[in-house]
């Protein structure tokens, strides 16, 4: 299918919107009626037609304006992007990785022609067209990591893999859930998540650095993480805490349906062949609570996943304060039906509000 | 999550080629080259990776590891060196004997544990017979990038010397041969002493020379950081015992010929694995009860998790008794 870009923003007049298409293929991320850190990681090889794990790097409706919205926050402040100077080699990796495909999997908007190190590469929806030499970046106008990462929605971090640990050198980082970059890098996967709750005590990181280790070339992996956004705001870094902190407060029962918003993170973890190096694109998904209360199923599971959260948890992601009114909300949406299985809305079979 | 589970192929993804050349290279090596069976590009892969090469030996299938040779930066062909293991398990052996150019083959997408650190101002590698294969790989990748290097590489005489030839031609000065018959030895310590900050130094050879060079650097105050080694264990031959798999209600015996992972398989099971040497870790298995003795022989687990009984791996571990698996 085509698709049809919409032209939105994410500040100021937040005029991002879901279209019916969008609000369908949002990937809820709660497969039962409640949640807990796990080791969730699967096999990223493709999912059902039109869902967001179908492709190896989904393209949708918001692709245009994020990456406007990308270039805005570079230009504020430049420390968001930053690759240690042995992660070169991974940023090719990482670019032959995301040109080649999305070629493949979009011919009708991206294009990538090979004759041996000269490459040329026509992304149509951003209008650029560009004739470059693989693996020399003098003939690129930033780094291979930077150019690409501009032409591609979602965060990346890049892994570099020494003695058993992954160390986080490079990065491309403007739609983060509050975490910051150039605070983290260099560190290890200890380090960087040093400030998660409960998940630490579990064993979870420990078992999660060993699968992540063991990733293989040509069998990426995959798994959703989830947080809570008042507006859509893409950038959500500690270094802007002061303008969007505050709009957490703005809450009201009035307002809450369209400001509140679900944020998942489509997060898949790839080993890129020439450096050895790993990458982990972290792609945010934004919607607000009136359009994901569509879907009866979601309706009443999202009710009971945030009335059961742990505190430790609600507190991590931010919405401990909010958590009340997000109740009273929610609650008019959650019945007491059973929910089926799985993530999907199954729209055909769940009943409607029985309220 | 759930969105579309699928399960993992035990070993990864494989690629189906063809075997484009076999080069004797002297007494004991060979080398083979594969191509796509597709014609298409193999997948790029970095200096020290390895293949685990499958092959059809009538009802047995065997899977071993051989470090890729090859420049990484061709794409059209493959290439790992051999040497013939007379008193081996066989692997070796029917590639000498039995593969032949055109032959069809399966091998696995390259799997690197044994890769450079690309921040290293310098690298040092040490070579010891065929233990000079992934040095080729890397070798041809620093090239490329101008890297700084250097290569002391010990065999055993001039005729088994395998790539001395290539190898002094093209660097004459940047690689140093020594032969054992000859009573030339690697002068480790002072190669050790006086290198610039942050050189990385790499040993593949024999379990020995490994060893002597992790204690050597240790000794000269080098961090265990910057010393790397790859030793691709064989699963050695053992008593034989009985398993039990819980979750598949079977229960097996393992031969004195076969490693505990092939005798699962064997028993039409299916195992994860990578390496099949143990130094992946992705065989991992838990025990769910143990009546003997452990032997370990793995890189993966610590000296606890060996002491505990609760784990095993089974590429390369055996058992003197009777074990039960959670598998
Ligand atoms: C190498 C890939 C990964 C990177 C770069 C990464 C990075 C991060 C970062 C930067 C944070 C925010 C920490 C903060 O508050 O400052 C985070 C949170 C977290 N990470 Fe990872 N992570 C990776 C892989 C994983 C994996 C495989 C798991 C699997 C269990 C995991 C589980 C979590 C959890 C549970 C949180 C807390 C999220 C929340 O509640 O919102 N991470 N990660
Ligand atoms: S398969 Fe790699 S450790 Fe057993």
């Amino acid at each position: 299918m085509t698709i049809q870009f919409n032209d939105e923003t994410f500040r100021d007049d937040y005029s991002f919107y879901n279209s019916d298409w969008a609000i369908k293929r949002f990937p809820f991320p709660f497969h039962e009626d409640s949640y807990m850190y796990a080791v969730n990681m699967e096999q990223h090889r493709g999912g059902p037609e039109g869902s967001v794990y179908e492709k190896r790097f989904d393209v949708d409706e918001h692709y245009v304006s994020e990456m406007r919205d990308r270039a805005m926050v570079l230009a504020d402040d430049p420390l968001r992007c930053q690759s240690l100077p042995h992660m070169t080699l991974a940023g090719w990796d990482l670019l032959e990785l995301i040109m080649v495909s999305k070629s493949e999997d979009y011919p009708d908007l991206f294009e990538l022609h090979r004759d041996g190190n000269q490459w040329r590469w026509v992304n149509k929806p951003l209008g650029i067209d560009d004739t470059f030499t693989f693996l020399d970046e003098t003939t690129l106008p930033y780094g291979p990591m930077e150019y690409i990462t501009r032409q591609t929605q979602g965060d990346f971090c890049v892994l570099d893999q020494r003695d058993d640990m992954l160390w986080m050198d490079a990065g491309m980082v403007t739609t983060q859930a509050d975490w910051s970059l150039d605070f983290d890098i260099g560190m290890n996967f200890f380090e960087w998540h040093a400030p998660v709750p409960l998940a630490h005590e579990k064993g979870i990181f420990k078992r999660a650095l060993k699968f992540l280790l063991n990733i293989q070339q040509g069998a990426p992996a995959r798994r959703l993480n989830w947080t809570m956004t008042v507006n859509p705001l893409l950038d959500t870094s500690p270094e802007n805490y002061h303008i969007w902190g505050i709009q957490k407060t703005t809450l009201t029962p009035e307002n809450i349906g369209s400001k509140q918003h679900l944020r998942v993170e489509l997060q898949t973890f790839f080993r890129l062949p020439r450096s050895n190096a790993l990458v982990f694109p972290i792609r945010c998904y934004l919607c607000s609570f009136q359009d994901l209360m569509t879907m009866p199923k979601w309706g009443r599971r999202l009710h009971r996943v945030v009335r059961d959260l742990p505190v430790e948890l609600a507190t991590y992601k931010g919405f401990i304060d909010n958590r009340p009114m997000m109740l009273d909300y929610l609650s008019q949406f959650d019945d007491g039906l059973p929910t089926s299985p799985g993530v999907w809305p199954d729209q055909e079979t769940e009943p409607p509000l029985q309220k | 999550m759930s969105a579309a589970p699928q399960k993992a192929k035990p070993g990864g993804q494989q690629i189906p080629v063809v075997v484009s050349a076999v080069v004797p290279l002297n007494d004991l090596v060979t080398r083979f080259e594969f191509q796509c069976r597709d014609g298409g590009a193999f997948p790029p892969f970095s200096g020290g990776a390895h293949t685990v090469v499958e092959m059809k030996d009538g009802d047995l299938t065997r899977l071993n590891p051989y470090s890729l040779m090859s420049d990484p930066a061709d794409s059209s062909t493959y290439a790992i060196s051999v040497r013939r293991e007379d008193g081996g398990r066989g692997g070796s052996l029917f590639m000498h004997q039995r593969v032949k150019q055109g032959d069809e083959m399966m091998i696995s997408y390259p799997v690197n544990l044994f890769s450079l650190d690309l921040r290293a101002k310098k690298h040092i590698f040490f070579a010891g017979g065929i233990g000079i294969t992934p040095f080729m790989a890397m070798i041809a990748q620093l090239e490329r990038s101008n890297g700084n290097w250097e290569l002391h590489y010990a065999c055993r005489t001039e005729s088994l010397g395998t790539y001395v030839d290539v190898l002094s031609y093209k660097y004459p000065n940047k690689v140093h041969i020594y032969y054992d018959d000859q009573n030339q030895a690697i002068p480790l310590e002072d190669l050790l002493d006086g290198q610039p900050l942050g050189t990385n130094a790499y040993v593949c050879g024999p379990k020995g020379m490994i060893d002597w060079v992790h204690a050597a650097a240790s000794a000269a105050g080098w961090p265990d950081a910057q010393v790397h080694s790859e030793e691709f264990l064989k699963p050695e031959p053992g008593r034989e015992f009985e398993v039990r798999l819980c979750k598949s209600g079977k229960t097996i015996t393992v031969g004195e010929n076969e490693s505990l992972l092939e005798a699962i398989e064997r028993a039409g099971v299916e195992a994860p694995f990578l390496c099949r040497g143990g130094a992946c870790g992705q065989c991992e298995t838990d025990v769910v009860k143990a009546d003997g003795e452990f032997v370990h022989r793995d890189h993966w687990l610590d000296d606890d998790q060996h002491a505990s009984g609760e784990k095993i791996m089974p590429c390369v571990s055996r058992f003197l008794g009777t074990l039960e698996l959670d598998r």
